[in-house]
């Protein structure tokens, strides 16, 4: 049987092309590799390789023919001893809506510039071969994970005064203790026992082993975490902050978040990245930066950002044993709080599960991590002037638990979101689209956000706590949106 | 196909520096036999991958491997089952060569359910977890930390396996492979970085690019040892990766070699390769071809038959073309996969 050479596309977005020139005539024996002719596309000159062996039996389309669409039989091939004669009439070249031929391509305008995007951003992929038969809005929603609700702690429970700094620690500690496969690496985690004191005392317990000074290469060791971990062990990454993080930024997002889709399924990556999150004090623009709503963009993720020190225990335990990517936002001004533990041998919190830190009917302040401390004492100050404030930590910003911030406002109608954060394109923005398009019917009025300042961090005392939020801000947004 | 070390009568180790090295011992008829037909499977592969993506069935963005075969295929010679490997973009020779199905990959790439990736990652992102091939990686040099990854958890283990990583000339110049170097010699790493110089990143010579141009000598900051190799020779790529990879398992930590290899097709499909003279590419394929080498071989020494090796090519032809069939029959992936694996 000949072989139909078949006009080809030679680059994602061609349709037609000219074919320039043979460089073989019928009659000669080809064999796989061999330029057959020259193609003028759009963009360029191409070549055509020949795939096959055989004898240019037959030229179906001339030199210097314009508008040749993809796919169309442009030569045969004959094997040895076969006749071009013995050949099929070839098929009329082939229109644009021939199911066989590429659709709906753009025409891109410079291959120069499709080249440079192609390893950072691959375009669109046209539709390939027959069509789905179902339309994609029916598939339009995402199955919902089923996430249980906090564990009950037993009626006399002992509770430990604890800073939030060893509840992770002691958290890291009873992980390392259950799985060998679980080590921690970062800047000074070991001999210097923690930039900010969290991995205390890990060294002599594990050894050098499982507690790994790393350079300060934030985007090498992110990566060979992640190795590590798609090789099937449970690291977990201390950045010294989530500002130096942002270094390694490529690795977490674009192997650790996507390699379980990209590979169908078999590649999990089971890894935490931890360290503190937002401003501290008086450290400026480029060390006081809140990435909750960056890392909560990404499918792939899990984000969490606790405030008490229970919760950071419990949803650490959580995520270092979850077999997904886990960002795991602390804050260096919480580190030294105290909060009530509850002494279990094993305290594990779902993540994905916000808590209801006050309840109240009159408004839903939503907040989490640090933003906390402003809602909390906006709520204690309404209180006083006869506003019943119910507070939600959302504790999880990924998968967030929108379900409990509906049943809120169901009852109070009323929301205001708190984060130190930028506004744009922030938590408190998710939050008030999903109100819009799951409670609209709910709201008396509409959501009002409380976030950082939409400037870099300044440094002067007076100027940097204007750019964070205050609790008199709560307490006007909540005053507005109640109408008082 | 793992090889024992044993095997190399004549290798002997090769000091930093040492420029090219063409230390090797011949190959054995089988050996030769072996090395043929899997460089064969995958030129002949990615032939009709381009073939298909003429045909537009595969879409976006393809790099084809044809012209690099030695190397991949004399590294795999020297590595045991378990070894893992990890690669860029340029990816489909490496997953043959690990004993990836080729209806498998071509499935992939044509985006269908039959596909390594369930047609979710295409060309550019395949994996196989039985195979320890751990991709197929689209940033330039993101691979690369990641391998180190790969041995560090072998060094955790003490599984005695090695991580083979490999990268271009261009991924060569990125900051997060110096920052992999550091600490893989930092913590005597079983990683053996194989730097695939085929002397273009995309369209750009690496002179051009490139301060030094010697990549072998790239880890000499962290005392990392390298060697140049004839990446058209698959007899001096099994015997450099054989070095390399009893230097890493041995816990001397990282090696790197540096294989100087050739793409005669452009960087991706749509490049037209106007940044090289035709002449140097038709010099490449008529004078350095590692498959011709092996071909001329095997005739030269009477171990072949014209009328053998044309039926060994014909039988590969076949498998290939057998693997299109599937890719192009096999269905899409059903729309529920749109929300499948993205998390665990």
């Amino acid at each position: 049987m000949p072989i139909e050479v078949l006009m080809p596309a030679l680059s994602p977005t061609m349709e037609t092309g000219k074919l320039a020139k043979w460089l073989k005539a019928e009659g000669d024996k080809v064999k796989s590799g061999d330029v057959l002719a020259e193609i003028e596309t759009d963009k360029a000159t191409m070549e055509v390789e020949a795939v096959d062996e055989g004898i240019l039996g037959k030229i179906l389309i001339k030199d210097g023919t314009e508008d040749v669409a993809v796919n169309t039989p442009i030569a045969l091939l004959l094997e040895d001893g076969e006749d071009a004669s013995a050949a099929p009439a070839p098929k009329k070249p082939e229109k644009a809506d021939d199911t066989e031929k590429p659709e709906d391509k753009e025409k891109s305008e410079d291959t120069a510039a499709e080249q440079r995007a192609e390893e950072n951003a691959p375009p669109v992929e046209p539709e390939k071969g027959p069509a789905p038969d179902t339309a994609p809005s029916a598939v339009a929603a995402p199955p919902k994970p089923s996430i249980e609700p906090d564990p009950e702690v037993p009626e006399g429970t002992e509770m430990v005064r604890q800073t939030v700094r060893e509840a992770l620690r002691d958290a890291m500690a009873e992980e390392m203790r259950r799985d060998g496969d679980i080590f921690l690496m970062g800047e000074e985690v070991a001999e210097y026992q923690g930039a900010y004191k969290v991995s205390q005392g890990l060294l002599d317990e594990f050894g050098a082993k499982r507690v790994i000074d790393t350079p300060i290469t934030e985007h090498g060791f992110a990566g060979i975490a992640i190795g590590a971990a798609l090789a099937g062990l449970r690291p977990i990454v201390e950045f010294m902050t989530w500002n130096f993080g942002m270094q390694a930024m490529d690795q977490i997002i674009n192997s650790a978040a996507k390699t379980l889709y990209m590979s169908g399924g078999q590649m999990g990556c089971p890894i935490v990245f931890r360290g503190p999150n937002g401003a501290a004090a008086r450290v400026a623009a480029q060390h006081s930066q809140d990435y909750a709503a960056w890392y909560s963009q990404v499918p792939g993720l899990k984000v969490v950002a606790p405030y008490t020190a229970a919760d950071f225990k419990g949803l650490l335990k959580a995520a270092i044993r979850d077999p997904n990517p886990v960002i795991f936002l602390e804050n260096e001004i919480l580190y030294g709080q105290h909060f009530e533990v509850p002494k279990l041998d094993d305290f594990v919190l779902p993540i994905g599960k916000a808590r209801i830190a006050r309840s109240g009917t009159d408004v839903t302040i939503v907040s989490f991590s640090i933003g906390m401390t402003y809602a909390l004492k906006a709520a204690e100050e309404l209180a006083g002037q006869g506003i019943n404030a119910e507070v939600i930590d959302l504790r999880t910003i990924r998968p967030m638990d929108v379900d409990t911030i509906i049943e809120s406002v169901k009852k109070t109608n009323r929301c205001v979101t708190v984060e130190e954060g930028w506004p744009q394109s922030g938590v408190g923005s998710e939050i008030a689209s999903q109100l819009m398009e799951k409670a609209f019917d709910h709201l008396d009025a509409p959501v009002l956000r409380v976030t950082g300042k939409d400037v870099p961090m300044p440094y002067a005392a007076n100027l940097e706590k204007l750019a964070l939020p205050s609790v008199a801000e709560v307490i006007d947004a909540v005053k507005a949106v109640t109408y008082r | 196909m793992a090889a024992s070390a044993a095997k190399a009568k004549s290798a002997k180790p090769v000091s930093a520096a040492a420029g090219i090295s063409n230390t090797f011992s011949e190959f054995t008829k089988d050996e030769d036999f072996t090395a043929l037909r899997e460089m064969l499977k995958i030129r002949r592969f990615e032939e009709k991958a381009g073939q298909l993506y003429g045909m537009g069935l595969i879409g976006g963005f393809c790099h084809l491997y044809i012209g690099q075969e030695a190397v991949v295929v004399g590294v795999q010679m020297a590595q045991n089952d378990g070894d893992q490997v990890v690669t860029s973009y340029r990816d489909h020779g490496h997953m043959l060569a690990t004993g990836m199905d080729a209806n498998g990959v071509m499935a992939e790439l044509t985006g269908r359910s039959g596909g390594y990736s369930r047609g979710k990652g295409g060309s550019m992102h395949m994996f196989s977890r039985e195979k320890a091939f751990f991709g197929g990686h689209g940033i330039v040099g993101a691979q690369v930390p990641i391998g180190t990854g790969l041995a560090f958890a072998n060094k955790y283990r003490g599984d005695g396996q090695v991580a083979l990583t490999y990268f271009g000339d261009g991924a060569a110049n990125q900051g997060q492979v110096y920052e992999s170097f550091n600490m893989a010699k930092l913590w005597k790493l079983p990683v053996v970085y194989i730097i695939e110089n085929n002397r273009y990143g995309m369209g750009t010579a690496a002179h051009r690019v490139s301060a030094t141009t010697d990549f072998s000598q790239r880890g000499r900051s962290f005392d990392i040892p390298g060697e140049q190799v004839d990446g058209m020779d698959v007899r001096a790529v099994r015997a450099a990766a054989l070095r390399a990879i009893e230097h890493a398992r041995s816990g001397e930590g990282p090696y790197i070699i540096e294989m100087q290899t050739y793409r005669y097709r452009g960087h991706s499909m749509s490049d037209p390769a106007k940044y090289r003279a035709k002449e140097e590419v038709q010099k490449m394929r008529d004078e350095r071809d590692p498959i011709e080498q092996v071909r001329k071989r095997l005739l030269d020494n009477g171990w072949s038959t014209e009328e053998e090796l044309n039926q060994i090519d014909k039988d590969i032809r076949a498998t290939v073309n057998a693997s299109a069939e599937f890719a192009t029959n096999d269905p899409e992936p059903d729309v529920s996969e749109l929300w499948t694996d993205v998390y665990l």
